[in-house]
């Protein structure tokens, strides 16, 4: 029934959907960030450990639909041991396998985010994949631990 | 897969397929699959008799209305004031007079709020509303609270989704200056007892407005015999065009009520001195209106006063009490919204499965439903979700879709399990 629908749904979306990764909160954390989309209500809460400009640690906590979810799962994953300077290229990548009209194909050398390149067909869905990644780029510019609600 | 749920045959009389064969975009095809369109709430689709009468009117009346002796000038403005007339028979006002013609329920919640809120409550006065209302019965009451130091004042619900009458009750104060309350509500289904919250405010003087955006498509609305004192609605939930509504207010109210936005139309004489305003409705219609629309949105009511809202109503329940029972038998699916008495609103949560992905599964099999907070967030943090998914019934709607829209469910907790 839902066949034609796994462009969108893969396998490993399912996966980090049911078994996110770094789902968790972070005591010894530097930065904290509360991610918001009011168009859904969705809500995250980013914990980094910022060291010497290194990603330490990433972790998430918070509700929201399977495609926000993995798409934080995976950027958890994917940003820890990066510079605060990579860990934004990522969030280009995303920005791009998102949005681009080219060929997913094309794209595979961009890594693990491309299973994202679902939502490119679903323009109100692009705003899921994208909340974890707003919310690392607002961990990455308030570098001080202003941006912590605590 | 389904559970085995017998359809309730709603009335032998009522020709669903009749009705379905004058929506001309229910033969639309999605992703493939035919269309079943569940997002009623959000706002229904048009019979071609209304979308004809848009046609035919710029092809054959239009012009200004109350402008004019030439022949079409006079032609449109009798078009135009024929649906104010269709529109008091409709919800049955005493005159026409009291009928204002506006963009939706929104802006007439808007016009009472900067009208009559501002000359009649002030600092330190309160205004109730209820734990279940859509934002626009909110946000204009806290824009007037913040201009006027009044107070906003909130009835809760209970975990049905229905009013607390009690506490209502005893949230009126010597301060209440109005009453405004959903009459049914477009998140939760509930429909509120408004002729008991009515008595009650008049008892003490105070009046009530009523939100009728999800009612009126849905209830046979009596103005008089309700003895409210504002009624809203929107044409576009009741198979009119979008951006056209009305605005019913008691004429001693309205009367006294200071006009809105100044112009054209809303005056009688007018000099650089000072400008004598119009009489009512006129007072309250400043520029050229939404003539074509509103000529629709009387169309409209003629094309449901013909099916019968009663026989309508009917109809919805009896899809209604069949969704609901087949949703009860999903192991994992939630309802948000149990009140005794609802309309034709189903409103749900899945265990496994957050309410975008349903939305965006259920498109696959050619369903349309509404998820997101449904212009509600209260309501949501009430029933402490992010979000729901909503179904919601009209006049075409049929058993048949609720199975299709059921099976979608089934399955798509499987895929996610």
């Amino acid at each position: 029934m839902f066949e034609d629908l796994r462009d969108l749904y893969q396998e490993v979306i399912f996966d980090h959907n049911r078994n996110p990764r770094n789902f968790r909160e972070m005591e010894d954390s530097n930065r904290k960030v509360e991610g918001f989309n009011p168009l859904c209500g969705d809500r995250m809460t980013l914990f980094l450990k910022v060291e010497g400009g290194i990603i330490q640690d990433a972790s998430f906590q918070g509700s929201g639909c399977a495609i926000s979810t993995a798409s934080a799962s995976l950027m958890t994953e994917i940003v820890k041991g990066m510079t605060e300077k990579e860990a934004d290229e990522q969030f280009e990548i995303l920005h791009k396998i998102t949005t681009s009209e080219d060929e997913v194909e094309n794209l595979e050398e961009l890594g693990k985010l491309a299973v994202l390149a679902g939502v490119r067909e679903y323009p109100a869905r692009v705003k899921c994949a994208t909340l974890p990644w707003h919310t690392l780029s607002a961990a990455i510019e308030n570098k001080e631990a202003s941006v912590s609600t605590e | 897969m389904t559970t085995n749920v017998q359809p309730i045959v709603s009335d032998e009389a009522y020709d669903v397929e009749a009705i379905r064969k004058q929506f001309p975009i229910l033969k639309e095809q999605i992703r493939g699959k035919k269309l079943v369109y569940l997002d009623n709430a959000a706002t229904c689709h048009k019979p071609q008799v209304v979308i004809d009468a848009i046609s035919n009117f710029y092809s054959h009346d239009y012009s200004n209305v109350h402008r004019g002796v030439h022949t079409l000038s006079e032609r449109a403005t009798k078009k135009y004031e024929d649906a104010r007339k269709k529109v008091q028979q409709f919800i049955n006002a005493e005159s026409s007079d009291e009928i204002v013609f506006l963009r939706g329920t929104t802006e007439a919640i808007n016009l009472v709020a900067q009208t009559f809120g501002k000359a009649n409550i002030g600092e330190g006065d309160e205004v109730l509303i209820t734990a279940m209302e859509h934002h626009s019965n909110i946000v204009p009451w806290q824009m007037l609270c913040k201009e006027s130091g009044a107070v906003l004042k909130v009835a809760p619900i209970n975990e049905k989704g229905e009013l607390i009458f009690d506490q209502f009750e005893a949230l009126i104060s010597d301060r209440t200056k109005l009453v405004s309350v959903v009459h049914m509500s477009n998140a939760l289904g509930t429909v509120n007892p408004v002729k008991k919250i009515i008595d009650l405010a008049h008892a003490k003087n105070i009046p009530v407005m009523l939100d009728g955006a999800q009612a009126i498509p849905h209830l046979a609305v009596d103005v008089q015999e309700l003895d409210c004192d504002f009624y809203a609605f929107s044409g576009h939930k009741l198979y009119a065009p979008s951006g056209i509504g009305a605005l019913y207010v008691k004429r001693e109210i309205l009367e006294k009520m200071p006009p809105w936005q100044g112009g054209g139309d809303m005056i009688r004489t007018v000099t650089f001195e000072k400008s004598e305003y119009n009489s009512i409705p006129y007072r309250f219609e400043a520029g050229t209106p939404n003539i074509v629309d509103t000529v629709a949105l009387g169309t409209a009511l003629d094309f449901v006063s013909e099916i019968g809202i009663e026989a309508i109503a009917k109809h919805e329940q009896a899809l209604l009490d069949y969704a609901t029972e087949k949703a009860l038998k999903i192991e994992g699916m939630r309802l948000i919204g149990t009140a005794e008495d609802k309309g034709a609103i189903l409103s749900f949560v899945l265990d496994k499965v957050h309410p975008h992905d349903i939305g965006t599964m259920l498109d696959h099999c050619g369903i349309a439903v509404r998820a997101g907070h449904h212009c509600a967030m209260p309501v949501m943090d009430f029933f402490e979700v992010p979000a729901t998914a909503r179904a919601s019934f009209a006049m075409y709607n049929t058993f048949e879709e609720i199975d299709i829209l059921m099976d979608g469910i089934e399955n798509l907790i499987e895929v996610f399990g």
